[in-house]
């Protein structure tokens, strides 16, 4: 991954890196804690990845507003006093808007703070950057990883209580598969996700390569 | 809830809710330095040493902070409070030990940012322990998360031999065998642990 020293202009690619290239879960491996902890069930893995989006969206603005005023020394506390503090506002929102939700994400909305994904986005893309790209990257980033968290929370509630986002989608005699709303299932899960794009992404890479190789024969 | 003995809350953060393999915090570091068994162990003894002094930081600030009435800057404090510990033990290691501290590289200062230290003392707040209790849990916190990175590390220093699919090499093999151990650890759930 390189990044870009310079300020860079906005173009599509700027959100759509966040979704596939450098997608925060599948392809960096950044803050995996709340993936696997809150996708038990559909609904929470959207209602944190919302949250997450935001707390991403709102600190990394800051930050690149005030990236001339932070002084070097103390830039990592300075950004995560401001995490915290978007963190603290979302934790009474979510407290609020409905307290079903607050228990089960339980002590995760407060463990957003420490996703590294927000912190890395803060240190590594929005202290150089531009606002207007850094919302737009950033914005990127949280629906990438809202989505992973739906591929992951989806899956594992279809096939841990054979139903999604509370509806059931299997008939009555249908057995479910316990293990994969407990603890384990969620390593499982998300193992499986990397292995389906290794494999896609060494296919790729073949063809590639056989096309190359075609291409050398034929001249 | 804080009638415990000290004893249970010690196995059951240690080893009923791993926090590592059920309660998936610290999941970074986890992925990240099980690669060798002895970074591993000298990662495990220095989060140890960090969620000790953050556990008894967050139970005086949280008395300070109860007793102005102003809870809601609690997320702050303790964030901040982490920061400095870590920076504590970065310190020391580049003194005592540059070896170590070469290994453990960049995984140092990013204990900061490791949950399972936010997350010991935020469940200690939320089950309002007493001084004692919240040493015992946040040791054992320590030790859960010092054993499952050494049995990773150790599973992953046999595996580097073995054959493997090609597709399943990295982080997707790494998943996998946590989820195994983690399947395993909850054999313990019958030690009378409760999610919390």
């Amino acid at each position: 991954m390189n990044l870009p020293n310079q300020e860079e202009t906005v173009t599509a690619d700027t959100f759509l890196r966040g979704l596939w290239e450098e997608n925060p879960v599948f392809v960096m491996l950044l803050g995996m804690c709340p993936v696997l902890a809150v996708t038990n069930s559909a609904i929470n893995a959207l209602a944190m990845g919302l949250a997450t989006t935001f707390v991403l969206l709102c600190s990394s603005s800051l930050v690149s507003l005030f990236r001339k005023l932070i002084p070097k020394q103390v830039r990592i506390a300075t950004y995560i006093v401001i995490i915290a503090t978007f963190v603290t506002i979302v934790d009474y929102g979510i407290q609020a808007i409905s307290l079903d939700l607050y228990n089960a994400l339980g002590a995760f909305i407060q463990l957003i703070v420490v996703n590294c994904m927000i912190l890395g986005r803060a240190e590594a893309y929005a202290s150089k950057q531009r606002l207007g790209a850094t919302v737009v990257n950033g914005l990127g980033m949280g629906v990438g990883f809202t989505i992973a968290l739906l591929c992951l929370g989806g899956v594992r509630e279809i096939l841990g209580a054979g139903s999604l986002f509370g509806f059931p989608l299997f008939a009555e005699n249908f057995q479910p598969w316990v293990v994969m709303i407990l603890p384990p299932g969620g390593f499982f899960v998300l193992g499986g996700w990397l292995l389906l794009f290794n494999w896609y992404r060494q296919r790729r890479e073949r063809k590639l390569m056989e096309q190359q190789g075609a291409s050398v024969h034929g001249s | 809830m804080a009638a415990e003995s000290l004893t249970f809350i010690f196995l059951n953060a240690a080893i009923i809710n791993n926090f590592v393999l059920a309660l998936f915090l610290g999941i970074c570091p986890f992925l990240g330095v099980s690669a060798k068994r002895d970074t591993a162990w000298h990662m495990g003894l220095a989060v140890i040493f960090v969620m000790l002094v953050s556990s008894v930081s967050a139970y005086a600030i949280n008395w300070l902070l109860i007793r102005f009435d102003i809870q809601f800057l609690r997320l702050i404090c303790y964030i901040a409070v982490i920061a400095s510990a870590v920076q504590l033990v970065e310190m020391a290691m580049k003194k005592f030990s540059p070896a170590l501290f070469r290994a453990l590289g960049i995984f140092l200062p990013l204990i900061t940012t490791n949950c399972a230290i936010l997350g010991v003392a935020l469940f200690q707040t939320f089950r309002e322990y007493d001084f004692l209790q919240c040493l015992a849990f946040s040791l054992g916190a320590g030790v859960g998360f010092t054993l499952a990175l050494t049995l990773m590390a150790g599973l992953r220093e046999r595996l580097e031999l073995a054959n493997v699919p090609n597709v399943s090499q990295g982080a997707a093999l790494t998943l996998m065998l946590a989820g195994l151990l983690s399947l395993a650890f909850m054999g313990f759930a019958g030690l009378g642990g409760q999610h919390a």
